[in-house]
């Protein structure tokens, strides 16, 4: 119906480094990221707090830059062109418009002083050139395709009156108001309980597929992967450590910190046994170790992880890992 | 020996009160009762407002029951002034899902910490203190000269040591959980779930787990009760229960439960709606259960069973 602007066949990252903080402060805190992201297709990039992943995601949007956030160098392109070659308005209507955002916090992300209604029909407004009258009959259809019961109540409602769950469903009907290609999802389930989180990922997935988004699933927690996921990014330390299909990654998993991070669900082992917990804590940026960053807390480092590691140090097809022990098993 | 028990306990909120005395009553939890004995850890599931948070701050004792008895060590508390519950304190303490929002931003950590021992033994030295602290401290896994650092200079797992080293220096025999991972990462939910088994070892440790998840509570716990709108639906050791539930809401809760690998993705989109309230009257999930028939909204929701108990008119069966 709005989607009679072409579609871009590809949304790419290209050994992308970011740093953050000013003047002797700076450091990097992603770097030489690639990914690619592609209609109908939904990427996982994985990785615990501090490892650099929301940035990544948020550098799509280039929202970082308004943080303290710069790019040191790479690039990203949709379609061939450069996000770092537009101009303010250009972005604006790339941001919402083909590259839409769900954030984690609901809460936070709505303003708590308008309605729903109002936001909405903002956001739609922004993007279309619909009337008022359109644009609420649009908020209508949003919020009816993300499975809301009462939709005038909601769009009177404020969003302190909305449940969690509620308030994620209006996120996601935000995020479909001008019928993006691409949808950056930064832990959308993580502040939900079980029923709900289920509820969301059924939502989403329904809508990745009837729209054929291509999606960047940001999360710390493998069962969502394995719900959601085509592809999947382990990141660590700013870094991409593994990438691969979604099977290749449970089924093989060449990185040790990736398999540090299967191994450490409670799913996996029996009742009353100690969890396979990683020692110590993500290094932060400017603390990363020379040579393989994961090293300091891997079983299987020797001299031979000093050296700089490149990611397809272990690779078959596209399953590469960043690791010299990667033929191991 | 019984560490905490409670018996009938319910507990009514007003919600939406208007100038003009329109009042609408919320039951946030019906007729509770269980046990937890010493050294053993029971978890208490739901999803957000079944009430299991409720049920945590009546065991504490941090909420008032309306109806019902709150016994610890096998005494009745409920009915006891603040100034006579003081001592007996000693004996539970919680450890909050948030640490950071549960720790004084502006006191050095090892104040915080060392707040229920000073309440607890008022004779006690600055030096006293500050050895107990680093005592606890490391029990936890930190650094004991982190104590003089404030809570920002700490990352989620080691706010949730604190949290814990914070309910352990007073030497309890129980520790309510309220969501103590949830907030976490995996890797440090791994970390701090470990640190609480070798803990309840050391120690001896009850612990009474409040949690939404399910992964988490069958890897912790002996013995689960399940809640829902306020009332216990399902109650029994943890792989009775999560093997074979009874209850559907049980079963509900585990097919919620994401997959573990992707060849087990399921069609979830039947699942999709939002959900129905529950009901007021009768079984509470009645308007979600896919076996509820009529005379489910004349049912009593009363538990029946020996160690494995359901509240359920048509409860499923192993086949």
């Amino acid at each position: 119906m709005y989607g009679m602007r072409h579609t871009p066949r590809m949304l790419e990252m290209k050994r992308l480094s970011l740093s953050i903080g000013v003047g002797k402060k700076r450091v990097l805190a992603v770097s030489s990221v690639s990914l690619c992201l592609r209609p109908g297709r939904v990427l996982g990039l994985v990785g615990e707090s501090g490892c650099g992943k929301s940035l990544t995601a948020q550098a799509f949007l280039r929202l970082g830059e308004y943080q303290g956030v710069s790019r040191e160098e790479g690039d990203i392109l949709l379609d061939g062109v450069s996000l770092f070659t537009m101009n303010e308005a250009q972005l604006r209507a790339v941001r919402g418009g083909c590259i839409a955002m769900i954030f984690q916090e609901p809460m936070t992300a709505l303003n708590p002083v308008f309605s729903i209604g109002s936001q909405l029909t903002e956001v739609i407004r922004l993007h279309l050139p619909l009337d008022r009258r359109q644009a609420v009959e649009r908020a209508r259809m949003l919020l009816r395709d993300v499975g809301m019961d009462d939709v005038e109540g909601v769009l009177a409602a404020y969003p302190d009156a909305l449940s969690g769950g509620m308030r994620q469903r209006v996120l996601i009907a935000m995020a479909m108001s001008a019928d993006p290609s691409y949808i950056l999802a930064d832990e959308p389930t993580t502040a939900l309980d079980v029923s709900v989180q289920a509820r969301i990922i059924a939502l989403l997935r329904r809508q990745q597929r009837q729209r054929g988004l291509g999606m960047l699933l940001v999360t710390h927690d493998f069962g969502l992967v394995a719900e959601m996921c085509d592809e999947v990014a382990v990141m660590y330390a700013g870094e991409i450590v593994e990438t691969g299909s979604v099977r290749e990654i449970f089924d093989d998993p060449r990185h040790p910190y990736t398999r540090a991070l299967m191994a450490c669900r409670p799913e996996v082992v029996p009742h009353g046994q100690p969890l396979a917990a990683i020692p110590g804590q993500v290094p932060r940026p400017g603390q990363w170790a020379e040579g393989c960053r994961f090293a300091p807390r891997c079983p299987l480092a020797d001299a031979s992880c000093r050296a700089p590691v490149r990611l397809d140090a272990w690779r078959r097809g596209g399953h590469s890992a960043r690791c010299v022990h990667g033929a191991r098993t | 020996m019984s560490e905490l028990e409670l018996r009938h306990v319910s507990k009514s909120f007003q919600v939406g009160a208007h100038w003009w005395g329109a009042r609408r009553i919320k039951r946030a939890v019906s007729d509770v009762s269980f046990t937890l004995h010493a050294g053993e850890t029971l978890a208490i599931v739901g999803e957000s407002g079944s009430g299991k948070s409720t049920t945590a701050r009546i065991a504490m004792r941090l909420l008032d029951a309306d109806a019902g008895e709150v016994l610890w060590k096998g005494e009745r508390v409920e009915g006891l002034s603040r100034r006579a519950l003081r001592p007996l304190r000693r004996h539970i303490q919680m450890v909050f899902q948030d640490p950071f929002a549960s720790l004084n931003p502006r006191m050095k950590i090892w104040r915080s910490v060392a707040e229920g021992l000073r309440v607890q033994q008022p004779g006690m030295t600055r030096a006293q203190l500050r050895a107990r602290v680093a005592e606890v401290l490391q029990q936890c896994g930190l650094d004991a000269a982190m104590m003089d650092r404030y809570p920002h200079q700490f990352s989620g797992g080691q706010r949730q040591r604190i949290g814990i080293a914070r309910g352990l220096i007073v030497r309890p025999s129980v520790l309510v959980l309220d969501e103590p991972v949830s907030a976490l990462d995996v890797s440090v939910q791994a970390q701090i779930l470990n640190l609480l088994q070798t803990l309840q070892q050391r120690h001896a440790l009850a612990y009474l787990f409040i949690s939404h998840d399910l992964a988490v509570v069958r890897h912790v716990a002996e013995r689960v009760v399940v809640m829902f709108a306020g009332r216990m639906v399902e109650s029994g050791p943890v792989d009775r229960v999560l093997q074979h539930p009874a209850h559907p809401y049980t079963r509900a809760l585990l097919d919620a439960s994401p997959v573990v690998h992707p060849s087990q993705r399921v069609a979830r989109e039947e699942h999709e709606a939002q959900e129905t309230p529950p009901a007021a009257e009768g079984c509470p999930f009645r308007p979600r259960c896919p076996r509820a028939r009529d005379d489910c909204a004349a049912f009593a929701c009363a538990l029946q069973g020996g160690a494995h108990q359901v509240a359920c008119r048509y409860p499923l069966t192993d086949d």
